[in-house]
């Protein structure tokens, strides 16, 4: 039986897998955030992050294989714990005992997949197509344009705040719950819990405010 | 207090079940949720009918034999008690009460609110235990000093039924807690070591085969379990098992 067969295994590994996406999109929301001030340092960061060969080359396939495997872990994982209660209860009191997000990261998880088409549609596939497709010449201005841009939009500004409120939800048991499954837990597991869950209130907060900033600005 | 019962029949494990309704009256906020049963039982085979079937031993909260899961939680509302300790005082008169047996895969049902159980069995056999000479030369376990702390977290893993009310509770029908609480209970103590690899590899693997979920962290089974068994074991359980793992 190989290493990620195992519960704790497959347990550990999306833990794994959810801090490195955590720590992602803290890097993401402080590079998003330089564009409600300054224009010129979003767009030299952005320009940075899409020429730089070791962020091309190495941290994109990186994260695009972290990203996947989380949610293939995710699905297997929820088809597995399905099958371990073929019937279920007639009445089974879930909020007794347990938080609703807790019992539902499969559709928090799955609103945030939709989410990441959608945003791979608006910035990721044109950007390749920009860059690779059509062999454009760099222009390190473009970049705060784009963004601004695709924000005009209310429908979609709506759907990148609803998506934000499903990250929320999805951080607030799933950061603080890392630390358990990797067995972190001492006396400044409680304090760290405590940051986690301020994180993912926060971070998701500031994507919506940087979202209705462009919305309203521009 | 009269009560509506509505309870889970199934005549044995080949056969399909469905929930039964049943008035009852007469019953007294003092006693205990099995006793109420018991009360319902006489009254069946009075009638000539086939008694709700249900497990029972000890009826002191010390056994584990007892489960049910009483409108939607294992062992009722109230907490750290096992339902032979569940008075009927929880319930107000004119209620309707859900009783089902834990549901799990690893949890067949034998007959109407009766699950076998077996499967926490198999996974102490897989390694629940220490290798201890008992041909009289044992030697006192008091000889051997251990911290105050590691003693006491010890002996409240130790104090598990293995009743099941954590993969009854929780959503993914997961035996974490109970297995964390078995592999912590020697993991913390010397006389645990020996064997400290092997156990806590071969109780999860043993723990997976039996078709159990995978723990997502909800904590619905220390909030349920009737003896408080902490998550915080689950936890040392994983650090055991990956500690297990890069050894190789």
């Amino acid at each position: 039986m190989g290493i990620i067969s195992s519960s704790i295994a497959r347990k550990v590994a999306m833990a794994l897998s959810g801090l490195f996406l955590v720590l992602f999109l803290g890097q993401h929301f402080t590079i998003n955030l330089t564009s409600t001030f300054s224009p010129e340092t979003f767009n030299e960061i952005s320009h940075f992050m899409g020429t730089n060969f070791l962020v091309q080359a190495i941290l994109q396939p990186v994260l695009i294989f972290g990203v996947i495997f989380h949610f293939v872990m995710g699905f297997i994982l929820e088809i597995r714990n399905r099958s371990a209660r073929k019937i279920n209860y007639v009445r089974y009191d879930g909020n007794a005992n347990s938080t609703w997000v807790s019992r539902n990261m499969i559709y928090s998880g799955v609103a945030i997949l939709a989410f990441l088409g959608l945003h791979f549609y608006d910035f990721w596939f044109p950007e390749i197509v920009h860059k690779y497709i059509e062999s454009n010449p760099a222009d390190a201005t473009r970049y705060y344009g784009e963004l601004v841009e695709k924000f005009e939009s209310p429908v979609r500004t709506g759907l990148y705040v609803l998506a934000f409120v499903f990250l929320a939800l999805h951080l607030f048991h799933g950061f603080a719950s890392s630390f358990q499954s990797v067995g972190f837990n001492n006396k400044y597991a409680t304090a760290l819990k405590k940051f986690a869950k301020f994180y993912a209130i926060a971070i998701p907060a500031g994507f919506v405010f940087i979202a209705l900033f462009h919305h309203f600005n521009h | 207090m009269k009560l509506t019962l509505k309870i889970w029949r199934q005549e044995n494990a080949k056969t399909k079940g469905a929930m039964k309704t049943y008035q009852i009256d007469g019953i007294d906020g003092d006693m205990s949720f099995l006793e109420m049963l018991d009360v319902l039982n006489e009254d069946l085979i009075n009638k000539g009918e086939i008694p709700v079937e249900f497990d029972h031993d000890c009826r002191e909260g010390i056994c584990g034999s007892c489960s049910l899961q009483i409108n939607g939680e294992p062992h009722g509302p109230d907490r750290l008690v096992t339902t032979c300790q569940l008075h009927m005082r929880k319930f107000n008169d004119g209620d309707t009460i859900v009783i089902e047996p834990f549901r799990a895969t690893a949890f067949p049902v034998v007959t109407d609110l009766i699950v076998d159980r077996s499967s926490f069995d198999r996974i102490q056999q897989a390694g629940g235990y220490i290798s201890v000479n008992t041909s009289g030369n044992t030697v006192d376990a008091n000889a051997i000093p251990i911290k105050k702390e590691n003693a006491d977290d010890a002996f409240y893993a130790a104090t598990c039924i293995g009743c099941g009310a954590c993969v009854a509770a929780c959503k993914n029908a997961s035996a974490m807690l109970f297995t964390s609480a078995k592999v912590s209970q020697f993991a913390l103590l010397p006389q645990g070591e020996i064997e400290a690899t092997e156990r806590v590899e071969n109780m999860v693997r043993q723990m997976d085969l039996e078709g159990f979920g995978n723990c997502t962290n909800t904590g619905a089974c220390e909030i349920e379990c009737p003896k408080g068994i902490s998550l915080e074991n689950i936890a040392r359980m994983n650090r055991e098992y990956l500690s297990a793992v890069s050894k190789g």
